[in-house]
């Protein structure tokens, strides 16, 4: 079940800011929507379990997220793959850009995946939507996380 | 005719217990101890399998064992079969590649068994299911028939992924006919694949019986014979009389559940290894997922037609996608039950077909309701509309002109057409439906911004299916015969065992209604006995529309040998010589005198054998009979579809329907006024909603009732159901079968009456209200202009 998403948001901070805490697994931990634990296993290479309920399927993916193409800091390739045990699987990547903007910067994204197994036949409707959410909710996680007002983290 | 003999459209003795909640399907047996199956499967379409690593699930709580293709290949358990052999043109077998109940190595479709579980609980084995770490190679996926050949190879066996590239009838003829055609009308068109979805899920309880070193093997299925045969001889797990195969009360099939699938043979075969029984229970999304398919073809067709308007030839190129394996009689459907049948009811000198079975990486695709006959129909009632349409002719003129009126009537394909009276059905249907007042109906629709629409559909099919020498001739590994056993107890009451198996046919009333018009017994005396295999000796099953032609002729045939038995007992009790006994309403007389004894007398006579020589008349009362059938039967009929289409939203009523079926003679009206009504239903649903969709990947998108479309009450009309009569003559009873008819004559019907309504041709199955509105357009706009 491929699925294509694009779009950008302005963030509240300066591109060096936005590359460091993209490239924080403790930051990416917390922006992704179910993501209970990522952990640093490689340079460039982290292990991740996330909870993800599409229309009536919920499963835990657990998979490996590496990230190609690094361009500090203008922009990455983050590309994983999981496997959510008897609902399926989900394998996908994003083309991540920083620019400058007046605001801060901003970050376009481009993101391709795929599904397969039960979450592609009971959810495929449902699908773009969870997706989109799911981008949604990470932003605005992120534009907080690198907000001047953030608390560290 | 007798209140409950042959032509009594009485209600059904079966239904009592089912609408009650009585009947006792394969999920409702228990057996003590029993362990529970959990099959994993693949998310993948096609994937190397790298390691299959169990040990977590294991090692999970409750988890009895687990297996994986490595241990079905340990103990040489055979591979699924397909039971017809096909060759190709040049001679050659078709190409089948294995088909392991567990994968190995590869997996081929989304849904392919990977390994089971089996565990004390279901939701123990579900969760233990999810500790199994696959490694897969994902390899890309053959979807659809257009790049089927030139996609990544699925079998070893089969380059290019063909299973075969067969034909039948005279290529030479044929194009020389088209040589001196006057007009040709050429039809591109698509047979959507279609999901079976009966009302009951496969379901399997497979039984070690340690004492006797013997199976047992509870399982959903419409031939239980057939599968312990296969479960036997070629999958190997226990000769035949140590293995016992029980189909119980069965919701629907539809063909679906002809055929034996991977689950049931784990089951019984685990149920050994473990030494406890093991059940199973589909749920609706691994239905979606694995039962076999039906449809899916891709033809190019051509009619040749002379000056007259007579057809003179006909030129089909099929493609017909097989899916991932072969199941059990997957490749009969695209190529003999199909082939066949494309003369329609027309005498159309040059015929011939040819047809590529392809393998894709999607479920395995095979015989469901009317099997490579709805196929046939759809060519060729579309194309005759198509060419009536061309030629300027009215459509039922253009069929009426080319009808056959001969018989018996050789096709060039094959069969040969015993009896019918194709314009009487015609003509029927026409009366029937009004067709005087289309022209009113249409101009009042127009009037309210709608289109109207009127498709014929003049259909045939081949049932009874079906002589064993002749379908042995043209590849089937089985004869098509079928049993019955008469056990006629001491007071009177009668036993019916028989080969055939009832999943919604209706068999408990109509063969009880047989022999209560041939004993003169009321109905309630007689009970029948199928889907056993330790009561019933040996049966061939329920599909092809062959209970009543081949299953009732051998229960007459018994009956005959009854009827010959009893009336010798009868001779003695009434001491009069055999030749003047007569038997008529239940009663035993000597000709010309008052003497006469009831056929209970006769019956407890037989037993307590104190009338006669015990050696020189056996004592008892118990026939036996095979019958195999000289021909296929030729059901045909007439069905018309007249249909509104809103241009605004592309939603489609259909407003009227009329069928006209000779389908011989009736054992009982009102349950093949059923078998009509249901199967224009599905036919309905199959022109108008339902299509299994894979995606790119491979990916069964459409694998619930969300996502596909079944036909409701709502999109059926009231059915006008008529019905014309000529009897078989190849079978005692005159019956042609009528399970099917529905099934297969409906969908041309339907699309026949859309692009008449729409004013062109362009329009593929299932017309949704999206398609049908894209083709709207057009002709919405004609209706401004005017």
């Amino acid at each position: 079940m491929a699925m294509t998403m694009k779009g950008e948001v302005e963030l509240p901070a300066d591109r060096e800011t936005v590359w460091a805490k993209l490239n924080d697994p403790e930051v990416l931990k917390v922006c992704i929507p179910g993501c209970q634990s990522l952990e640093k296993t490689a340079d460039n290479e982290m292990q991740a379990v996330a909870k993800v309920k599409v229309g009536p399927v919920s499963a835990t993916f657990k998979g490996k997220v590496t990230l190609s193409d690094i361009d500090p800091p203008n922009g990455y390739r983050i590309s994983g793959e999981g496997q959510g045990g008897i609902a399926g699987f989900a394998k996908g990547g994003a083309r991540v850009a920083l620019t400058s903007a007046d605001v801060g910067t901003k970050l376009s994204y481009d993101v391709e995946a795929q599904v397969g197994g039960k979450i592609a036949q009971l959810g495929s409707r449902m699908i773009d939507g969870v997706a989109k959410k799911m981008a949604d909710q990470f932003f605005s996680n992120f534009a907080e996380a690198v907000s001047p007002s953030a608390t560290a983290i | 005719m007798g209140a409950t003999g042959i032509g009594a459209a009485i209600p059904r003795k079966e239904d009592h217990r089912f609408i009650t909640g009585k009947g006792r399907y394969v999920d409702d047996i228990n057996r003590p101890g029993q362990a529970y199956a959990y099959f994993l499967r693949s998310p993948h379409a096609h994937a190397k399998i790298n390691r299959i690593d169990t040990s977590a699930a294991q090692n999970a709580p409750g988890v009895v064992e687990v297996y994986t293709g490595d241990d079905i290949a340990a103990d040489k358990v055979g591979g699924l079969i397909c039971g017809w052999l096909i060759h190709s043109k040049d001679g050659s077998p078709m190409n089948a590649g294995p088909h392991p109940a567990l994968a190995q190595g590869k997996v081929r479709y989304v849904g392919d068994h990977v390994a089971v579980v089996i565990a004390d609980t279901l939701a123990q084995a579900r969760d233990a299911a999810e500790k199994i770490e696959v490694d897969y190679e994902v390899l890309p996926a053959v979807i659809d028939l257009a790049n089927a050949q030139s996609g990544a190879q699925i079998h070893d066996v089969a380059p290019n992924n063909v299973v075969y590239d067969w034909h039948l009838g005279d290529k030479a003829a044929t194009d020389k006919a088209f040589a001196s055609a006057k007009h040709v009308t050429k039809l591109q068109l698509v047979n959507n694949r279609l999901v079976p979805n009966p009302m009951e899920p496969r379901a399997a309880v497979g039984e070690y019986e340690e004492g006797t070193d013997s199976l047992v093997l509870y399982t959903t299925s419409q031939n239980p014979h057939v599968a312990r045969l296969v479960l036997s001889a070629f999958i190997g797990l226990a000769p035949e009389h140590k293995f016992r195969v029980i189909a119980p009360d069965v919701g629907g099939g539809f063909g679906s559940k002809i055929f034996i699938y991977a689950e049931e043979t784990i089951c019984v075969w685990a149920a050994r290894k473990i030494r406890r029984p093991v059940k199973w229970n589909c749920d609706r999304t691994e239905a979606f997922l694995c039962d076999a398919h039906g449809r899916d073809h891709v033809t190019h067709a051509e009619l040749a037609t002379d000056a007259e308007g007579k057809i003179t030839g006909l030129r089909v190129s099929t493609k017909a996608n097989l899916g991932a394996y072969l199941s059990t009689f997957a490749s009969s459907v695209p190529t003999y039950l199909y082939v066949p049948l494309l003369s329609g009811q027309y005498n159309i000198p040059a015929i011939y077909g040819e047809v590529m079975a392809l393998y894709t990486n999607t479920a395995p695709v095979d015989a469901y309701r009317g099997a490579g006959r709805p196929e046939a129909t759809f060519v060729i009632e579309r194309i005759v509309e198509m060419a009536a349409r061309e030629l300027n002719m009215d459509p039922a003129e253009f069929r009426r002109k080319n009808f056959v009126t001969q018989f018996p009537h050789q096709t060039p394909v094959i069969m040969c057409y015993d009896t019918g009276d194709y314009d009487a059905s015609l003509k029927k249907a026409q009366e029937i439906h009004d067709i005087a007042g289309f022209a009113s109906r249409k101009a009042k629709s127009e009037s309210q911004g709608k289109l109207r629409g009127l498709g014929y559909s003049a259909y045939i099919e081949a049932c009874g299916i079906a002589p064993s020498a002749a379908v042995g001739s043209l590849g089937a590994g089985v004869g098509l015969w079928e049993s019955a056993e008469v056990r006629v107890n001491p007071i009177g009451t009668v036993e019916i065992l028989t080969g055939s198996h009832s999943h919604g046919q209706g068999h408990e009333t109509t063969f009880a209604q047989l022999v209560s018009d041939r004993l003169g017994i009321p109905i309630d005396n007689v009970s029948i006995v199928h889907g056993d295999t330790d009561k019933v000796q040996m049966g061939m099953g329920t599909y092809g529309s062959r209970s009543g032609a081949v299953g009732m002729s051998a229960i007459f045939k018994a009956l005959d040998k009854i009827e010959v038995k009893a009336k010798k007992v009868a001779a003695h009790v009434l001491e009069a010589s055999e030749g003047d006994i007569e038997f008529k309403d239940g009663k035993f007389a000597v000709k010309g005198t008052d003497k006469n004894a009831d056929w209970g007398t006769i019956a407890l006579q037989a037993y307590i054998a104190h009338k006669f020589n015990g050696q020189e008349l056996e004592p008892g009362l118990k026939e036996s009979a095979f019958w195999d059938p000289t021909n296929f039967t030729f059901p045909a009929g007439v069905h018309i579809c007249e249909l509104e289409v809103d241009p605004a939203t592309g939603s489609t009523t259909i407003e009227k329907w009329t069928a006209v079926d000779d389908f011989g003679n009736l054992i009982n009206p009102m349950i093949v006024e059923g078998q009509v009504h249901g199967g224009i239903a599905q036919g309905v649903g199959q022109a108008l909603l339902e299509g299994a969709i894979y995606n790119e990947d491979g990916q069964l998108i459409t694998a619930s009732f969300m996502d596909y479309c079944m036909p409701r009450a709502h999109d059926v009309p009231s059915y006008q159901v008529g019905m014309t009569t000529t009897p078989c003559p190849s079978n005692p009873l005159g019956i042609k079968g009528c399970g099917e008819a529905g099934a297969i004559a409906s969908p041309p019907a339907v699309i026949n009456a859309l692009t008449n309504a729409l004013g062109h041709e362009n329009l593929q199955m299932p017309a949704t209200p999206e398609r049908v509105w894209k083709a709207a357009q057009g002709a919405r706009l004609r209706m401004a202009a005017e």
